[in-house]
């Protein structure tokens, strides 16, 4: 069985070969391309299972690594190659179950979109490029990898490019993107150039016995920038909610279930970095906690289905780096498996509502959709009970080991933080479920259930919801804590009074959502006009937009006007004004071409008689 | 007794002469007189200096023949540029040749 290990450098090749015969041979044939991209993101997710298998078989310390020489120039080697270990392990599992799903999914979803082949080779590329980034055995080929699945996003937020607002929202990803990203580049070459590899396993030995805090400081800190941009933390949050512009099914895999998560992913990977600063970790779980409650409270006002969805992913993504920052590495990741599951489910279902509803997004224009599609709505409502954190669903006892790592670790302040945000989570996913699944049918519209291509994935998802979270449990002795850990992280003891506050409190967050929205006996309008300041507030999503639109203005715009205007006055104006002094001056001399020979003459003479005159000087000092 | 330092003076004044001529004379033809003034006292020079330093070398006096012969070829062309000159402008007056200005 050594031998899986030996070839799951396929595993990300695989989708990249699917790209590549789509791109090249198969453009033409919408089925052949969607039919090679699921067979090579198939073929992956056996792979995967398979290595899994060998993995968790073994020791947790176990780790296979090969590699080649990629890039070779003088002060920077970057490799490309493979590391399994059981972290790899649980991200390929996650990565291909979710990306194969989306695929099968997509046959029903992206049915006779006239870009269905692209789709499926942007699919196939994405897949490729994630699975490589989770494979990385070192930060030069994370990056490139990191990169390339930023490339997807772009293409694939804005695969419906005809819409102005995918366009934009594309644009909008890249370059907040590209802010994280340059951090992230500069850790990198800073790693490259105090420690001289970039190798997981060799920085992790020169860092153990490194002390010189002023130098990891940034390094941390810069390297944290990548995470920053790709999981979106506040303040590069921004491209997130926009990148909903995408197809849903992009929106499950890519911007909820695994690109997003692959910051989450970084911070465990260099986790031997992190631990050894800890003013980086506070950070990271200050930046965290704060993103877990801002996002959430925005969810709270939203209309927009998947807007919805969007911030709670914001929010938990932010749950899990606050989960990193604390030093609950383990917890942290095991959320990102439980939400990579919960969430493109939440994101498929919630693309079947808008499938069936003709790509009407807006909560109040559906309602009863209970009645019309049941098989969505109760997948949905498992996801969503996951994602609050109903007992016992997966989401419970991710959401559960963050809590207690932030109680047990002395974060009171974050535990409450945490504690508060599970409870809006509860509630704004069940002001969506009871105005959407159970409220009245104002519209009077005629959603139908999608067909099966689309609810087999619901179902596997919604029984992956469900069970995902045993694994961490204690009634399996929390396998996935035994392998997934790293030197630093810490683990605690399961505390039942932690568990039974945060599922009263998710409990409380239903109820609350159950008496505002299906009994009515609170009035959504009334609290609405009670509190209209904040509710203005956090509708308009804190005002970020406009105050980077107003930044970008002030110091972009007015930046560009004073560069205008330097090169307008100074540097036309210096070429300008040389080209008028010689006109000028050819102007005012040629009054001595007056056309009189003797004139000209004159000036002969009055030539050499000076030329005389110096010489003689010269000779009379030579004298002298 | 006439010595080298009164050629050279009569050389000169002659020179200055000329000199003064091609610059305030508005006469074409006057002017190229004074070239041959300029010309004659520079040949002035040329035979005294080899009279009175090299006696033995004739050079000095080969040098003033050769002066003759190219300003006798220089008067023959510029006279000849004056009367087409004059041809065209009915006039020998420098002023009126005024065409090579801005």
């Amino acid at each position: 069985m050594q031998n899986i290990l030996q070839i799951s450098w396929i595993i990300p090749v695989l989708p990249f070969l699917a790209f590549a015969c789509i791109g090249l041979i198969l453009h033409r044939s919408p089925k052949g391309s969607a039919a090679l991209s699921i067979l090579a993101i198939g073929a992956s997710f056996i792979l995967s299972v398979l290595v899994a298998i060998k993995v968790f078989s073994g020791n947790p310390g176990q780790v296979f690594e090969m590699s080649f020489r990629w890039l070779n120039m003088p002060g920077l080697n970057v490799d490309m190659g493979i590391l399994i270990d059981p972290l790899t392990a649980v991200m390929l599992i996650v990565v291909t179950t979710v990306a194969l799903l989306v695929q099968i999914y997509s046959l029903g979803y992206m049915k006779g979109d006239p870009g269905f082949a692209s789709y499926f080779a942007y699919q196939s590329v994405f897949a490729g490029s994630m699975l490589g980034l989770v494979v990385a055995s070192n930060f030069g080929q994370i990056f490139v990898f990191w990169e390339l699945v930023g490339m997807c996003s772009y293409l694939l937020i804005g695969f419906w490019f005809g819409r102005n607002s995918a366009k934009n929202a594309a644009i909008k990803a890249f370059v907040t993107n590209r802010v994280g990203d340059f951090g992230f580049l500069l850790g990198i070459l800073f790693l490259m150039i105090v420690f001289g590899t970039l190798n997981y396993g060799e920085l992790a030995v020169k860092i153990a016995g490194y002390d010189n805090m002023a130098v990891l400081l940034p390094i941390a800190i810069l390297l944290f920038f990548g995470p920053m941009g790709k999981s979106a933390q506040f303040p590069l949050h921004v491209w997130l909610p926009d990148a909903m512009e995408g197809p849903t099914p992009v929106s499950a895999l890519i911007h909820a279930a695994t690109m997003v998560a692959a910051g989450v992913y970084l911070i465990a990977r260099a986790f031997f970095i992190f631990s050894q600063v800890p003013q980086a970790l506070i950070l990271i779980a200050a930046v965290g906690g704060f993103t877990a409650i801002f996002a959430a409270s925005i969810a709270l006002v939203q209309n927009d289905i998947k807007r919805i969805l969007a911030y709670s992913t914001l929010s938990q993504l932010g749950y899990m780096v606050m989960a990193m920052g604390i030093g609950a590495m383990t917890a942290g990741m095991f959320h990102l498996m439980t939400h990579a599951f919960f969430k493109s489910l939440l994101f498929l279902a919630a693309g079947s509502v808008i499938h069936a509803m003709h790509d009407e997004q807006n909560i109040w224009k559906m309602g009863q959709l209970s009645k019309k599609m049941p098989v969505t709505t109760w997948t949905f409502v498992i996801g969503a009970l996951a994602l609050a954190g109903i007992p016992p669903l997966a989401g419970f006892w991710s959401k559960d080991e963050i809590l207690l790592g932030a109680y047990a670790g002395g974060y009171i302040g974050l535990y409450v933080l945490g504690s508060l945000v599970a409870f809006m989570t509860a509630f704004y996913m069940f002001r969506l479920i009871f105005t959407a699944f159970f409220g009245p049918n104002k519209e009077g519209h005629h959603a139908h259930e999608s067909s099966p291509v689309m609810t087999t994935p619901l179902i596997i998802l919604a029984l992956l919801s469900i069970v995902a979270g045993f694994v961490g449990s204690p009634f399996m002795n929390n396998i996935f804590g035994h392998f997934i850990t790293a030197p630093g992280a810490v683990h605690h003891e399961a505390n039942v009074s932690i568990m039974v506050i945060s599922s009263l409190l998710a409990l409380a967050g239903i109820f609350l959502a159950w008496l505002i929205y299906q009994k009515e006996i609170i009035s959504a309008e009334s609290l609405r006009q009670r509190f209209s300041g904040i509710y203005k507030v956090l509708y308009h999503k804190f005002y970020i937009d406009e105050i980077y639109a107003w930044l970008g203005k002030v110091f972009v715009d007015g930046g560009a006007r004073l560069l205008e205007w330097f090169d307008l006055k100074i540097i036309n104006g210096a070429v300008n004004g040389l080209a008028f002094f010689t006109g000028w001056s050819g102007h005012t001399l040629r009054y001595a071409e007056d056309g009189q020979v003797q004139t000209y003459a004159l000036y002969l003479f009055a030539g050499v008689a000076i030329l005389l005159i110096t010489a003689l000087c010269a000779v009379f000092a030579a004298v002298v | 007794m006439i010595g080298l330092n009164h050629y050279l003076l009569l050389a000169t004044i002659l020179f200055g002469i000329g000199v003064y001529g091609v610059f305030a004379k508005r006469n074409a033809v006057a002017i190229l007189m004074s070239i041959e003034l300029m010309l004659n006292a520079v040949n002035i020079n040329f035979v005294a200096i080899n009279k009175f330093i090299q006696p033995g070398n004739t050079v000095g006096q080969l040098f003033a023949i050769f002066v003759i012969v190219v300003a006798a070829a220089e008067v023959s062309v510029g006279l000849a540029l004056i009367i087409s000159i004059y041809r065209q402008k009915k006039s020998v007056n420098l002023s009126d040749f005024n065409l090579m200005k801005w």
